[in-house]
């Protein structure tokens, strides 16, 4: 990393630098106050501060352990905090409710209903007659491009398309957030390549906040507007990142300069500077004399 | 084939080819029944009797009577040096143990002969009995366990309000409760009926209960999320989700309440099949004996089968599901409805 010249991540474009502007002029739609959750054990979340604006897509990033899935399970509200608040538009968050989707990592479709029963799920417990909701849905499967598996059973169905079929059922209630628990943290790197392309278009097309827990770097700069790295021991805020690369993005921009050095940075928080010193190992030769790899 | 010849018998958790699968079924049902032929038409495997057919000079020897062999020998002994006939016999067996075909034929013959006394009951009739026992005993206690199962899966507040104590009284042997069970409801089916109930519902309670909570609750939070209320995750989520574990549940409670049968036709006034059993041994007509208990096995064991057939028909997202009957009518259905449509 040190071998190449990368610009400063806080560097933003004219373009980068307006879109933001602009994206801290729309309302507040998530707000977390002092936000603190303590295990008998240990505090897994330390006054956790934050504001997020309609239409952002945010970015969780840290070390595991640092609380991440905690946090995105408390503004669930699957989880209660113990001191804090969490406001969605204003209102204290009590409980889970349909204003916050959620899409996770394992695969919680209900494995009893078809792809389009699936998605009716929150339409018919919201209130929707089953033919109102059926229309919904169909529109939110042909969304997300799984028009022809609508009559499918989700053990029928590959991990990228049921993760897409999760996000239509989580969308189809019309939340003002969509929470996303490392989504596509068991699905292979290709089909996780797609499903990015696939959130941006759809979050292009959906008014809808983003709130994205993921452990893969590239991931994060990739998607986010901002990304709120979290640290260990107590879990605090180390920075929240705004990423400088322009959008509309795609993979190519994997290899851009203000990609790398937003990487960079990232990495250099989560994992400590380059120069931390390596662990001694115990000295042990299992190896004969003449075979050496370095 | 040639692959699968190659292929080893014992590998853990292997696949086997359906062939070799079919045979071991086969084998499983064939090895005991072939120990019993062995056992019933070799000589020298046994056979601790003998059947006279010439008494000989034995004054209390009769003919077809059966004399054990010790015996038989030391009065021949006698026999000779007196210089009287000799006995003469062939080994048997006790006659508790009929052979194969005795049975076989027993299994015919118990439908069609007619009850030695009046009053006393077919075969057929007999077994109606029992599996009218059975069917009410075990509804009955379904209708109370499996809701109360499911509750005290779901909520903490009925599993600690209700599971000690019926942990507490699963100890109690349902036989116990058959004096009590007849001095409050008779003797006749009731009491009967209760003994399965006892014997049923506590154990169901718990089992159910326990099913529920394997639930993967991560589905219980994404409806959770979607919007769904108590009674909608109880009844939309929790009720469909354990419906496949739920029902192989009540197919091996179904399999204990057999077990409860027998005990509970003892109490009050004998009846089904464990009354003409008894009268049978009675009678010393074990073939019949024999005949009636394959019958029950037989029974539990088809219902069992056509349960599991169903259960692959009705719940078509399993992945072992057959793509059944159901889901074709059902899709059949569907495809109608959007020609219609179009």
């Amino acid at each position: 990393m040190s071998a190449l010249q990368l610009p400063s991540y806080l560097d933003q474009s004219p373009a980068v630098a307006e879109r933001f502007a602009k994206l801290k002029q729309r309302p507040v739609i998530l707000e977390t106050k002092k936000l603190t959750k303590t295990f008998p054990s240990h505090t897994t979340l330390n006054e956790i501060s934050l504001q997020v604006h309609r239409r952002e897509l945010l970015c969780v990033v840290g070390p595991s352990g640092c609380g991440k899935s905690t946090f995105i399970r408390i503004v669930a509200g699957l989880e209660t905090l113990t001191s804090g608040e969490v406001l969605v538009e204003g209102r204290p968050v009590t409980g889970p409710g349909s204003d916050r989707g959620m899409v996770f990592q394992g695969y919680t479709l209900f494995p009893w209903l078809t792809v389009k029963k699936n998605v009716m799920f929150g339409l018919q417990v919201g209130g929707k007659s089953a033919y109102e909701a059926e229309g919904d849905a169909r529109e939110w499967i042909n969304l997300v491009g799984l028009s022809k598996f609508e009559n499918a059973y989700p053990h029928e169905l590959s991990g990228g398309m049921k993760q897409r079929v999760a996000i239509a059922r989580a969308l189809a209630n019309r939340p003002r957030i969509l929470l996303m628990d490392e989504p596509y943290g068991a699905l292979d790197p290709t089909t996780r390549c797609r499903m990015q392309s696939y959130l941006m278009q759809i979050w292009r097309q959906v008014d809808v906040t983003i709130l994205f827990v993921t452990h893969d770097l590239d991931e994060a700069v990739l998607l986010a507007d901002r990304i709120l790295v979290l640290g260990t021991n107590p879990s605090r805020i180390l920075e929240v990142i705004e990423v400088p690369v322009p959008r509309p993005r795609s993979v190519e921009q994997l290899m851009t300069p203000e990609f790398l050095a937003t990487k960079h940075r990232v990495e250099e928080l989560i994992h400590g500077p380059d120069d931390a010193e390596p662990a001694v190992l115990p000295k042990m030769r299992l190896t004969t004399v003449g075979d050496d790899v370095e | 084939m040639a692959e699968s010849s190659k292929a080893r018998w014992l590998v853990p958790f292997g696949q086997m080819p359906p062939a070799r699968q079919l045979l071991l079924v086969w084998l499983s049902f064939m090895l005991p029944v072939a120990v019993w032929a062995i056992v019933s038409y070799v000589p020298f495997v046994w056979h601790p009797l003998v059947k006279i057919s010439d008494p000989g000079g034995v004054a209390y020897f009769s003919r077809d009577g059966l004399i054990e062999r010790a015996v038989f020998q030391r009065e021949n002994a006698k026999m000779a040096e007196a210089g009287k006939p000799l006995a003469t016999g062939t080994p048997a067996n006790p006659i508790f143990l009929p052979a194969p075909h005795e049975v076989a034929v027993a299994f015919y013959k118990a439908f069609t002969t007619e009850p030695r006394r009046k009053g006393e009951k077919w075969l057929h009739e007999s077994l109606w009995q029992s599996i009218q026992i059975i069917f009410w005993g075990f509804t009955i206690s379904s209708i109370l366990g499996v809701p109360l199962g499911i509750l005290c899966g779901s909520f903490p507040f009925f599993s600690k309000l209700t599971e000690p104590f019926v942990d507490f009284t699963r100890y109690m042997p349902a036989p116990a409760f058959g004096a009590l069970a007849v001095a409050i409801l008779g003797i006749y089916d009731p009491p009967k009926i209760a003994i399965i109930v006892i014997g049923t519902f506590f154990q169901q309670v718990l089992v159910i209960a326990n099913t529920t909570r394997k639930i993967d609750t991560a589905l219980v939070e994404a409806s959770q999320t979607l919007g769904a209320n108590r009674r909608q995750i109880l009844f939309r989520v929790i009720v469909p989700g354990i419906s496949v574990d739920l029902y192989n549940d009540m197919r091996i409670l179904l399999g204990w309440a057999w077990t409860y049968l027998i005990v509970a036709e003892y109490i009050g006034a004998s009846s089904g099949i464990t009354y003409f059993i008894n009268q049978q041994a009675k009678y010393r007509i074990y073939d019949n004996v024999f005949a009636a208990i394959i019958m029950i096995g037989i029974l539990g064991f088809t219902t069992d089968r056509i349960l599991d057939w169903i259960g692959k028909q009705i719940f078509p997202w399993q992945k072992t599901a057959k793509p059944g009957l159901i889901r074709a009518i059902a899709l059949a259905r569907q495809r109608r409805k959007m020609e219609a449509a179009a």
